[in-house]
């Protein structure tokens, strides 16, 4: 430990000693010794004037942060339903054989450790693994000896690609096998635009005007919950406070969602452009990009656009030369943590803290960043606000339907022919997506990601928009081979993972359907357990304290209601009342194990 | 006085200040609403969500919600109570608790609070998980198998004792409560003067060689149910 104590220091000198960039040093000591060690904790602690359990509370909460040692190179495989339907399972168990440990295991001679983790936002190249930073996508079983002897004799996982993917993926800063895969180009986001127009005429109007601009156009959030983006804008302007914050929320963890890591990768100056134009709205003069943990790939590259962007005086001192309007952006990484999504879990992340949500009175427009007025939008949406003030609202607004304007990008994936990025108006039918997309013998669509809708046929003729099926981007197909309870049951067990615990019906709900689900599956379940999913589900729903857990019941609430006979024929009344989950025998051998002599009357 | 407002509370109006949260103003008007994380010396911060209202059509927990003129507060409806009902089961489940060999027996919010419900036995299945038992400190005892995780002991710790004993660790069903020392709650500054001792609801903080000084049906809610001081204050 004592040898550790100069480069500690030096990591929380970096970072001012400031307890508010506690998330910064932790990750860092971890990138630098592999873990971060608890006879750390008392020294961070000191090093950023805070209590050792604070930094205990934070390094336990991320699960990209450990206090137990790691191997050179982290193996973490993407475990979403996916990967695991496109062969994720075989990928695990090539990894198991060949490296000779299970899953949370690290080899003896300390290289390697395997792992597995939630969705890594490359549902479109599936099975996907990370090692380290660098992703490693459209894995198979056979490539995997040569992978594991490669990272055996050179545990630096960058050598493992070979080929670079398209676009910026290829870009020196980047340096990844990622596709970009997109599919359709819309009119809003995806198509040739010019770069900065929105900026440069945004800055020859008042903030009101821009603000008023932003509303006429209808925009609402692209991360799902659809609050009109200009009326955000103005109740952080409104908001009385001396410093306010554009905050961008590029934790894209919602599993079969990918669009921003495309956004980041081929359109990182219109996502600026947009954070500048809401500087400039809003009165900030700084802003944050909170990039998930996985994606720390790009993070480099994001960097660097930004430098280039400080040279041409499209950030920093006196935008683009006027006078006083001085706005920069800073890059805070996350470390696998769902619910950091959430705007008050993104924040309180930003703020060095555990990502646990915060009540939303006051809402982060009024109190959020640094008790400060704050913005938070999604990547997507500072794209769409820089392309409105280009290209002017009466234009945003006449695509897509009444209540829901512009173009939306979907990450569909699944079982299609064309996985990937597709920028349709609002109001395309979902039948329509997957034409584009090549599904055929769809028995049920997942819009909006685990937190979403699971659908079936009868909704195809719905369309993607607030009104009718909301998304924030995911798309996941399943065809008729697939069990829709097996994805429903996954995505139940992705919520108990992620749930903060910060609340009980989420804490505890979430398990107890689990469960329950997992009984029905067996074909142990009675028709009185459907009634217990649905009204456990919907306290579940009801009483929870953020979006995860208001949201994490749908998987079990949207398939009782849209395959009800899925669940029909699993559930049998048995006519004697007997619970079909009790076995006598097994009870019986508990019982006997404990009394340490066997059952007289029932043995085998 | 410029600060009175009026709010309804089940079809009741009440008059409240503002700068209070529902809760607060239910209290004041002898409306007696079921809680657990929220005590009056603490800084509200809504865990337990037993105190989930609909606050003009929407949930809101009612130790946090601001009141503001005109609200309209639905506390005592059987959809609420059934809800209510499941969060105290989820409690009782997710922990191992007995309460017959507890010495918070008698004393215990939540086990007063399922007595007001009228619950005999948990709707959900007993989780059993294995919870850590720290008798490590000379004068209090910390049993994490009781712990409902409402953060009281550690908001009174940081805002009442002017330390930083506690603090929640851990994500999901593996949160608990972690203490500001190498190993354990005997490694950090906590005095069983602290009033983080005695803020407890249930029986995971216990001061030790005290046990049983008052005898089991003497105790607080033997007497009257939990919210019956509340609702006495009611004309």
């Amino acid at each position: 430990m004592s040898e550790l104590v100069p480069t500690i220091r030096e990591i929380c000198k970096k970072y001012g000693n400031d307890r508010a960039r506690l998330m910064d040093m932790v990750r860092e000591v971890q990138e630098s010794i592999g873990h971060v060690p608890r006879e750390a904790f008392g020294l961070i602690a000191s090093e950023a004037k805070t209590h050792r359990v604070e930094v205990e509370s934070v390094v336990s909460f991320y699960s990209f942060l450990s206090d137990k040692k790691k191997g050179e190179v982290v193996i973490r495989l993407c475990d979403d339903i996916i990967d695991r339907f496109q062969g994720a399972d075989a990928i695990g168990d090539a990894l198991i054989k060949e490296l000779g440990i299970g899953f949370g295991e690290t080899t003896a001679d300390g290289t390697i450790t395997l792992e597995k983790t939630a969705c890594i936002g490359m549902s479109d190249q599936a099975p996907a693994m990370m090692a380290n930073d660098t992703v490693v996508t459209n894995l198979a079983p056979e490539k995997i000896p040569g992978l594991v002897k490669q990272l055996r004799e050179n545990p630096e996982p960058q050598a493992l690609v070979t080929e670079m993917g398209d676009g910026n993926n290829a870009d020196p800063l980047v340096q990844s096998m990622v596709c970009n895969n997109i599919c359709e180009a819309g009119p809003v986001i995806l198509s040739d635009y010019r770069k900065d127009g929105g900026l440069r005429k945004a800055l020859t109007q008042t903030p009101e005007e821009v603000i008023e601009d932003i509303k006429t156009s209808q925009l609402r959030g692209r991360g799902g919950a659809g609050f009109l983006t200009g009326l955000k804008w103005e109740l952080t302007r409104q908001a009385p406070g001396p410093d306010k914050f554009v905050l961008c929320n590029a934790d894209e963890g919602e599993p079969g969602t990918f669009k921003d890591r495309v956004l980041l990768t081929e359109r990182v100056d219109l996502v600026l452009e947009g954070m500048t134009v809401a500087a400039y709205a809003i009165g900030a003069e700084t802003g944050i990009i909170y990039l998930r943990g996985e994606y720390s790939y790009l993070r480099a590259f994001l960097e660097d656009k930004m430098n280039q962007r400080r040279v041409a005086g499209l950030l920093g001192n006196n935008i683009l030369g006027n006078e006083g309007f001085n706005f920069d952006v800073r890059i805070q990484m996350g470390a696998g943590a769902y619910v950091c999504g959430e705007e008050t879990s993104l924040i309180s992340s930003c703020e060095g803290t555990r990502g646990d949500p915060t009540d939303r009175t006051p809402f982060p427009v009024v109190k959020g960043y640094m008790v400060s007025p704050t913005a938070v939008n999604n990547v997507e949406s500072y794209c769409c606000a820089a392309r409105i003030m280009d290209k002017g609202p009466g234009w945003f607004s006449s695509i897509g339907t009444e209540r829901s304007a512009g173009t939306k990008l979907l990450s569909v994936c699944g079982d299609c022919a064309r996985p990937g990025i597709y920028e349709v108006p609002f109001g395309t039918k979902l039948r329509e997506v997957l034409r584009l997309a090549g599904a055929e013998d769809v028995a049920c669509v997942c819009v909006g990601g685990p937190s979403g809708q699971m659908v079936g046929p009868a909704q195809f003729e719905l369309g993607i928009s607030y009104e009718e099926l909301s998304t924030g981007g995911s798309v996941m197909v399943f065809s008729n081979q697939r069990d829709i309870l097996e994805v429903a049951d996954a995505f139940m067990e992705f919520f108990v993972d992620e749930s903060c615990g910060y609340c009980v019906p989420c804490r505890v709900g979430n398990v107890l359907l689990k469960n329950r689900l997992e009984r029905v599956r067996k074909g142990e379940g009675s028709p009185a357990d459907l009634d217990y999913l649905q009204r456990l589900g919907e306290s579940v729903k009801f009483t929870s304290r953020c979006g995860l857990g208001q949201t994490s019941p749908n998987p079990v609430l949207s398939t009782l209601k849209n395959f009800r006979p899925v669940y029909n024929a699993l559930v049998k009344d048995n006519g004697h009342g007997l619970n079909k989950s009790f076995n006598i025998m097994k009870a019986v051998e508990d019982a006997s194990a404990i009394a340490g002599r066997r059952s007289e009357i029932f043995h085998a | 006085m410029s600060d009175a407002i009026k709010i309804t509370i089940d079809g009741k109006e009440i008059e409240a200040q503002l700068g209070q949260t529902i809760l607060e103003a239910a209290d004041e008007a002898g409306i007696y609403i079921p809680r657990l994380c929220s005590h009056p010396e603490l800084k509200p911060i809504g865990s337990c969500r037993v105190c989930t209202v609909v606050c003009d059509g929407r949930p809101q927990a009612a130790c946090v919600k601001p009141v503001m003129d005109g609200m309209v507060i639905e506390n005592e409806t059987p959809e609420l109570l059934q809800h209510r009902r499941n969060i105290i089961d989820m409690m009782f489940v997710e922990g191992n608790h007995f309460c017959m060999f507890c010495e918070k027996s008698g004393n215990c919010e939540l086990q007063a609070l399922a007595y007001r419900f009228g619950i005999t036995a948990p709707q959900y299945p007993f989780q059993f998980p294995e919870k850590e038992v720290d008798a490590s400190h000379p004068d209090i005892l910390l049993d994490h198998n009781r712990c409902i995780m409402c953060a009281r002991c550690v908001r009174a710790s940081q805002e009442l004792d002017g330390k930083n004993v506690f603090q929640s660790i851990g994500r999901g069903f593996d949160r608990k409560i972690g203490v500001n020392g190498e190993k354990a709650l005997g490694d950090t500054d906590m005095a069983v003067a602290d009033r983080a001792a005695d803020i407890c609801p249930v029986g995971c903080i216990i001061k030790k060689r005290v046990g049983f000084e008052v005898p089991v049906g003497e105790r607080l809610y033997d007497k009257a149910p939990i919210g019956s001081d509340i609702e006495g204050v009611r004309s």
